[in-house]
């Protein structure tokens, strides 16, 4: 009500005892220094007040009415002020809350850097559909390893078991088909890891798991084997080792070939960045990608040869436990309690 | 007088009797060791083979088609031998065995190593 003046006017207001917001009904004497209905500008200095009791009650029946009025406008602006609040509060909640979420979320995936994701819509879409179908694959994946426990602990027929087996295998070459999908949208998201928890990461290898570690951690639990199975077991591993080996050695030829391509000579201009070999040498990478994961599969086929139905499947339930334990350290990690810094 | 008539060959034609030389000299090239890879400068994939091999105790024939003028043809013929990509093209005892995926899927089924034991120096 009060907006339309400005603060130069309203003190004028104010010494005119015209407008007095947060007035103090002290004692009945101030009165006459500011009655808002003496528009004279000079009745605060005047001395001389006739003082009339029926006028002086009716003063003070408005002053009453004017501080209730004050009042209910004061109580009106708190109210407003606290729905504010309120609204704020429960905004400010959902925002926590929608953000726990997220963090829960990529704690479980590990913590993923948005901005190394190239900015091509297509690539995003393709990137984030494998994230998703990554997820169900995880949840698919924690199903097939309970039923593997339940149907080891019931005795089921060798035949149903090899269907279990065969069914697992199956959903580890879906695993790959989906990498394969990915790769070819974004091999570096790939091979960073970031789809993948943080102990996953710290023992990764063109993107993803080293043969050979998975049957140095699948073997105890097919005991007992037989001499045969044993010596094709070790061959297995070495095979595996050798060929981990070599393609080591090919990443690192890459890497080399990727260096002496974009180096320039500083001292001769014969020699321009390589900038389009640079590019295939990048391109590369998504082959290499693929062949580790055919070496993770074929480890994985190998194995079910080698084996019978029972002890694949008690390997198969040795590996999926173990894996499933890898990610649940990673959310231990990240949950650990930590001293204030 | 004899007009000896003109032979004008379709680019097509020629281009198939191209090809047989090229051929020819891939099959001639494939049997000059025991084990020899097609390969290309550029390419660490067939770098990668050829560490499997030397790993194994063999020395690989390395002919890096980048190398040669012929090198479209010579694609071409590996293509057509079977190869799903032209590089690396191994052949053990003269026979196409494969690229990467093949000779690591034989290696790990331990079919790799009887087949290169007589190569091994």
């Amino acid at each position: 009500m009060m907006s339309s003046f400005s603060p130069t006017q309203l003190a004028s207001l104010r010494d005119m005892g015209i407008y007095e917001p947060f007035q103090q009904l002290v004692s009945w004497g101030n009165v006459y220094k500011s009655d808002i209905n003496d528009h004279s500008p000079n009745t605060a200095s005047s001395s001389v007040i006739q003082v009339d009791a029926r006028v002086d009650d009716h003063n003070n029946i408005i002053k009453v009415k004017r501080r209730l009025a004050q009042n209910r406008e004061a109580a009106r602006k708190s109210r407003l002020r606290k729905k504010a609040y309120v609204q704020q509060l429960e905004e400010s909640r959902l925002k926590l809350s929608q953000l726990e979420q997220e963090l829960e979320k990529a704690k479980q995936q590990g913590l993923r850097v948005s901005n190394s994701i190239p900015s091509g819509s297509i690539t995003n879409t393709r990137i984030a559909t494998f994230e998703m179908e990554h997820s169900h694959w995880l949840e698919e994946q924690s199903r097939r390893v309970s039923e593997l426990r339940i149907a080891l602990q019931a005795h089921i027929s060798d035949i149903e078991l090899r269907m279990l087996v065969e069914s697992c295998l199956n959903h580890y070459a879906n695993l790959f088909r989906m990498k394969s999908d990915a790769a070819k949208a974004d091999v570096f998201y790939l091979i960073s890891g970031m789809w993948r928890t943080c102990t996953e990461r710290f023992f990764q290898w063109i993107g993803g798991f080293r043969p050979s570690e998975l049957l140095n951690v699948v073997m105890p639990y097919l005991q007992p084997l037989t001499d045969q199975q044993v010596l094709e077991v070790r061959n297995l591993q070495q095979s595996s080792q050798q060929a981990e080996d070599a393609l080591s050695q090919g990443i690192e030829k890459l890497q080399q070939s990727l260096v002496e391509n974009i180096v320039v000579d500083a001292f001769s201009m014969h020699y321009p960045p390589q900038m389009a070999a640079a590019l295939e040498n990048l391109q590369a990478l998504e082959g290499f990608v693929n062949q580790a994961d055919h070496l993770r599969q074929q480890t994985l086929q190998q194995m079910a040869k080698i084996l019978t139905t029972r002890q694949s499947a008690r390997g198969l339930l040795a590996l999926g436990e173990y894996l499933h334990r890898l990610r649940a350290l990673s959310s231990l990690w990240a949950a650990r309690p930590r001293e204030p810094t | 007088m004899t007009n000896a008539p003109l032979l004008v060959l379709s680019r097509k034609t020629r281009d198939s009797f191209h090809s047989i030389k090229e051929m020819d000299k891939v099959m001639r090239l494939s049997s000059e060791k025991g084990v020899v890879i097609f390969s290309k400068s550029s390419c660490c994939l067939s770098y990668a083979v050829q560490v499997l091999f030397q790993d194994l105790g063999v020395s690989p024939k390395i002919h890096e088609i980048d190398k040669d003028p012929e090198c479209r043809e010579m694609e071409k013929a590996l293509m057509r031998l079977g190869c799903s990509k032209p590089v690396p093209a191994v052949f053990i005892g003269g026979k196409l065995v494969g690229s990467t995926k093949e000779v690591m899927s034989m290696h790990l089924s331990s079919s790799l190593v009887p087949l290169v034991k007589p190569y091994i120096c």
